[in-house]
């Protein structure tokens, strides 16, 4: 049983949080460039190269790439044979996120939802976060983060097809959901679907979705083509970046599935949108 | 397309000549106000109570900044989505209100109120709180200060790079920009 010390993660959290919402990834960066070198419209060419330049600007001053600087988000894996000393692991990434969102000069944006009241004082700093725990085989913990904005996420939509709706019916939602959010959500953006599992996993899978980078492939040839199809019809939209009409308005679209054997009930096709503003801070470490 | 430079307070003058999709660079003062600050405000107006700034030419800024970390003026600034502030804007835009600065789209209520009483809604660059930090030269925070990032801040900005989304005439930039690019 390999042991890992609470101070360790603790201090792991903090780091990445603060350098992720500091530093573009580079996959969001490349896709950002090559999204300028193909967009047709001048004002959101314009718009693009601001994007970039605000990006050298938060690197060289540490400076947070947007004040929006979310909810802090963990898909969580461990494995069975490490243990963590000094606390729970649940209780160092409270602390890890506090710190960050703290020590790193980010935006404290967790409130009570009915007083709206901020519970930086009663909860702590930006707590709580949103985890997802997995158990898995193995001696290491494998952490995602993600620094979620709110504008990206109102914009974000789940339902429950039938059947019968098929492809067609998720390429129409996906349509819809992307064309009623405009301009709201930050474009360009990367588009978060899961498909299968049930209502509430669904949602889970499209925010998962999010965390595989930008320009890579979905391992699942069938998805892989569909992925492209569906970003090749909402970049017929016209939105372009911030909503002022372009062609560059999706960066690519991320389908999940439930695993093994892409799951759902025989009766249901559950379909979650979960839209990244073009600001995806996503981070990965293994400790 | 054209591109002004203008000091706030905007006059009748100022706005009259904007058309959506024109380039502005703003120097002056600003505002800063989201949901929580636009309520008490809305508030005081219908009470008959005075402002804690003076509306008549104002431009508000909808911004929750980070905190700023030692010897900076503000933290990352960038705007946040504007629809939020939807039932609160068109009384201020009848008592003096002459621009906003936001993101995203805007109801009918805020385009009528701004043909109505000359007022403009401007788009600044969503997601680009750094580069935005770097044309604010000064910011204190005039009232609510318990709202935290909510607070209303009296900032001072330099050539602050925002875009006409809604003008006087009805204009809308989004679905403008949008119609032109759509292909079907």
């Amino acid at each position: 049983m390999r042991t890992v010390h609470y101070d360790d993660i603790v201090k792991a959290i903090r780091d990445t949080i603060i350098y992720s919402t500091t530093h573009l990834s580079e996959d969001m960066h490349k896709a950002l460039q090559e999204a300028l070198e193909k967009e047709e419209s001048i004002v959101s060419k314009a718009v693009l190269e601001q994007l970039l330049e605000n990006a050298e600007i938060a690197a060289s001053e540490e400076k947070p790439l947007c004040q929006d600087t979310g909810l802090a988000i963990f898909f969580v894996k461990v494995g069975s044979d490490v243990q963590v000393e000094g606390g729970t692991l649940k209780e160092a990434i409270y602390e890890g996120t506090r710190r960050g969102y703290e020590e790193g000069y980010l935006r404290a944006s967790t409130c009570d939802c009915f007083t709206r009241a901020n519970l930086k004082d009663k909860v702590g700093y930006n707590l709580p976060p949103i985890i997802y725990f997995d158990l898995v085989e193995g001696d290491k913990i494998d952490i995602e983060f993600a620094a979620k904005g709110g504008g990206s996420e109102n914009g974000s939509r789940a339902t429950v097809l039938a059947p019968a709706q098929g492809k067609e019916g998720i390429l129409n939602f996906v349509k819809q959901v992307v064309s009623d959010a405009g301009p709201n959500v930050c474009p360009p953006i990367v588009v978060g679907v899961g498909v299968g599992g049930s209502f509430d996993y669904a949602a889970v899978m499209s925010k998962h979705a999010l965390f595989r980078d930008v320009g890579t492939s979905n391992p699942d040839p069938e998805l892989d083509a569909f992925e492209k199809e569906i970003q090749e019809e909402l970049n017929k939209l016209g939105i372009g970046a911030m909503g002022m009409g372009g062609t560059q308005t999706v960066l690519g679209v991320h389908i999940e599935t439930y695993q093994p054997g892409r799951m759902c009930h025989i009766a249901s096709l559950p379909v979650a949108v979960n839209i990244q503003c073009h600001s995806s801070r996503h981070a990965h470490i293994t400790i | 397309m054209a591109e002004y430079k203008l000091q706030t307070p905007l006059s009748d003058e100022d706005v009259s000549q904007l058309k959506a999709g024109d380039i502005v660079y703003l120097s002056g003062t600003l505002y800063t106000a989201r949901d929580a600050a636009h309520k008490r405000l809305v508030d005081l107006i219908l009470n008959g109570e005075p402002l804690p700034f003076d509306l008549q030419g104002a431009v508000i800024y909808y911004v929750g900044p980070t905190p700023p970390k030692p010897g900076e003026v503000i933290g990352s600034a960038g705007p946040t989505t504007s629809y939020r502030m939807d039932s609160y804007a068109p009384i201020l835009i009848e008592h003096g209100l002459k621009g906003m600065i936001g993101k995203g789209k805007r109801n009918q209520d805020v385009k009528e109120a701004c043909k109505k009483y000359k007022a403009v809604y401007f788009g600044a660059v969503g997601g680009a709180g750094a580069l935005l930090a770097k044309r604010i030269k000064d910011a204190k925070v005039i009232a609510y200060p318990e709202l935290g990032p909510e607070a209303v801040r009296e900032i001072v900005v330099e050539d602050f790079p925002v875009v006409v989304v809604n003008d006087i005439y009805g204009n809308d930039l989004y679905e403008e920009g949008r119609k032109l690019w759509a292909k079907q």
